[in-house]
């Protein structure tokens, strides 16, 4: 039985057959001529049949679309038959191109006059790009890119998965994620965390996995095992009954001996919001505030944000939501604030910084968190992203006051914040450890990569010892300052724990993980946490520390977790 | 030559699911219809069932365009169009 090993990032234990996740469509050699036993008039006839193949998948799709993605499908539909396109490729064709090299050469030259033209069109470019990757697929006979259609459930296997992949994820038909490259912190694990799939990421050699092999996948083990074996059978229908008790969270983070912590949501929406309030969430510990500006080219109205703000305050009354302000740039460009030519766009003008390049967004926002706040029952905080200075602290909190916010807080994710939190802690009232890009930054190490999954694990001594140096700046500043985390790693069930005993005080996480995290915190007292904190941080390497306050926790393997 | 007028109605201009609805309907007509901005030169004409032409006109809502059709059927064919292109398609 073959068995392949990654990185365990979203827990499950589960059976099913293997689609692989069709290659990227590559460019045909450059220049490349019609083949010589292939006239003009056939090489048109394979363009203008492609040209129907893919026409017809795509309305296809859209008539099971919605919304603006049942839009898009049919404007990208009829892209698929636009004479002027087909004519571009055809005239190539005459000229003596291939079949292939007519379309990727015209349809790189109509998205990059559209490109041109910006704004919404520019948009468009990318969707002519689409269309052209599904008329070479036609047109050399290999499936279309995009998540394979199939009739039964089964584990959707790739090299790495885009927001762009996933987007049309249905979790009715696609049962596991396995990636052969992605990391730890990777949009993979992310997306599989948010819809609850079992996820193995940086697993080397799935690729070569034929469609239709059956598999088992553990999530939490991080294995792939060919050929499951009856021990495994057995584990999988084990899972499938937990699983539905792991959904229920009691509304109550506790250690065992009753230390209190605050078990909140990570969300993205009112809709997040109204589902994370019926998970059980205690508040919400991360508003994601992109969703409002994303997608748009112009920046929305105070009244607009007014009203989606406020539809999140109204799912918890009385419980405390906080808001982080606008965090565009990097792998969120927002086209009117940030730069999409920057070298380095981790680095660069992003979150709280756009503020000096593109000044008053901020204040409007905090203007309309501040009106969306008086006209609900729920505590609002606010923070800013990308805080790198005790001195920008001092800004965001003058700001806060002046929209009439009274609860000012900062994001820990660059390094300099953590190591310097006394004095940051000392202009706001609180902080909330963003640990994916905390790791990215003290690893130096790309989230996305998969060769370097290693390193970015939020269980690494540095990255652990950063998340001590918070605390104890909340400590030495001596107003009990709360100091949170909202980054993946509070959604990791043995991490929490080592968290909480490291002295965080609330732990913010998609809701999916509430229930998981609640039992396992609840299954040891605050002293043991504190035990396993320093367990972790006195390991060699972020590998052994993992395995050593797992091994301390054996609730993790009853829970499958 | 037929000549029609139309003032485009959707809210979102000739963009997206409005320039599809309308590009397939005129793949669907027997004569081979242009489209203008109301007020650009004549060079400027493009082939109305290219949605990819449509975008790059840049018509928004409450823009006039001209459409040209000739031939049997043409003045059946551009009053549809017309009808189509007066018509909010988002709320359809």
């Amino acid at each position: 039985m073959q068995t392949f090993a990654g990185v365990g990032v979203s827990p499950g234990r589960v059976i099913g057959i293997v689609r692989q996740m069709p290659k990227p469509v590559s460019e045909p050699p450059t220049g490349e001529f019609c083949a010589s036993a292939t006239t003009a008039e056939d090489a048109a006839a394979a363009v203008r049949a492609a040209s129907k193949t893919v026409h017809a998948e795509l309305k296809r799709r859209a008539d099971g679309a919605h919304g603006s993605a049942k839009a898009v499908l049919e404007a990208t539909a009829q892209m698929a038959v636009d004479p002027m396109l087909i004519n571009a490729a055809v005239k190539l064709i005459n000229g003596g191109a291939s079949a292939e090299r007519a379309v990727w050469d015209a349809s790189a030259s109509v998205a990059e006059t559209l490109h041109n033209l910006g704004g919404y069109l520019a948009d468009r470019a990318t969707d002519v790009l689409d269309v052209r990757a599904r008329l070479v697929a036609a047109l050399r006979g290999v499936p279309a890119p995009g998540i394979p259609v199939s009739d039964v459930p089964f584990i959707l296997v790739a090299e790495d998965l885009a927001p762009a992949d996933t987007a049309t994820l249905d979790p009715a038909k696609v049962v596991a994620l396995v990636t052969s490259g992605g990391g730890p912190q990777s949009h993979t694990a992310i997306i599989a965390r948010a819809l609850g799939l079992p996820a193995v990421v940086a697993a080397a050699g799935v690729d070569d996995l034929a469609d239709g092999t059956l598999v088992y996948l553990d999530g939490a083990a991080g294995t792939v095992s060919v050929r499951p074996d009856a021990a495994q059978v057995a584990a999988a229908e084990a899972w499938a009954m937990t699983a539905a008790t792991l959904a229920v969270f009691n509304g109550n983070g506790s250690t065992s001996d009753g230390h209190l912590v605050p078990l909140l949501a990570n969300v993205g929406g009112a809709k997040d919001a109204v589902q994370a309030a019926a998970a059980g969430a205690q508040g919400v510990g991360l508003l994601r505030t992109e969703f409002c500006f994303l997608g748009r080219e112009l920046e929305p109205s105070i009244e607009d944000q007014v009203a989606a703000y406020r539809g999140v305050f109204d799912a918890f009354p009385g419980k405390k939501v906080v808001v982080r302000t606008l965090d565009a740039g990097a792998d969120k460009p927002v086209p009117f604030l940030t730069d999409a030519t920057e070298p380095n766009p981790a680095l660069g003008v992003r979150g709280y910084r756009t503020d000096w390049t593109s000044p008053g967004v901020l204040a409007r926002q905090l203007e309309a968190i501040a009106a969306a706040a008086e006209g609900s029952e729920a505590q609002v905080w606010v923070m800013a992203p990308m805080i790198s200075t005790a001195q920008e602290a001092g800004s965001f909190a003058s700001m806060c006051a002046a929209a009439g916010l009274t609860t000012p807080g900062v994001m820990v994710e660059v390094p300099s914040a953590a190591l310097t939190s006394e004095a940051i802690l000392g202009q706001v009232e609180f902080a909330s450890l963003g640990t994916n890009d905390l790791t990215q930054y003290t690893m130096a190490a790309d989230r996305q990569l998969g060769p370097l999954a290693g390193l970015n694990s939020p269980w690494q001594p540095a990255v652990l010892m950063l998340i001590g140096l918070t605390v104890a700046g909340s400590v030495a500043e001596g107003h009990h300052k709360s100091v949170g985390v909202c980054g993946e790693a509070a959604a990791d069930p043995a991490l929490a724990v080592v968290l909480v005993g490291l002295g965080v005080s609330t732990l913010s996480m998609t809701p999916r993980a509430l229930a998981a995290v609640g039992a396992v915190l609840g299954s040891v007292t605050l002293g043991q946490a504190k035990g396993l904190a320093k367990l972790a941080l006195a390991a060699p390497s972020a590998t052994e520390a993992r395995a050593r306050v797992r091994a301390k926790l054996p609730i993790l393997d009853t829970l499958g977790v | 030559m037929v000549e029609r007028k139309a003032t485009i109605a959707s809210l979102v201009g000739l963009h997206a699911r409005p320039a599809a609805i309308f590009a397939e309907a005129v793949g669907k007509v027997s004569v081979d219809v242009t489209i203008a901005l109301d007020g650009d030169p004549a060079d400027g004409e493009m082939d109305a069932s290219s949605i990819l032409s449509l975008m790059s006109l840049g018509a928004s809502h409450g823009d006039i365009v001209v459409l040209h059709a000739e031939g049997p059927g043409a003045e059946e064919a551009l009053d549809l169009l017309v009808t189509i292109l007066e018509t909010d398609l988002d709320s359809v």
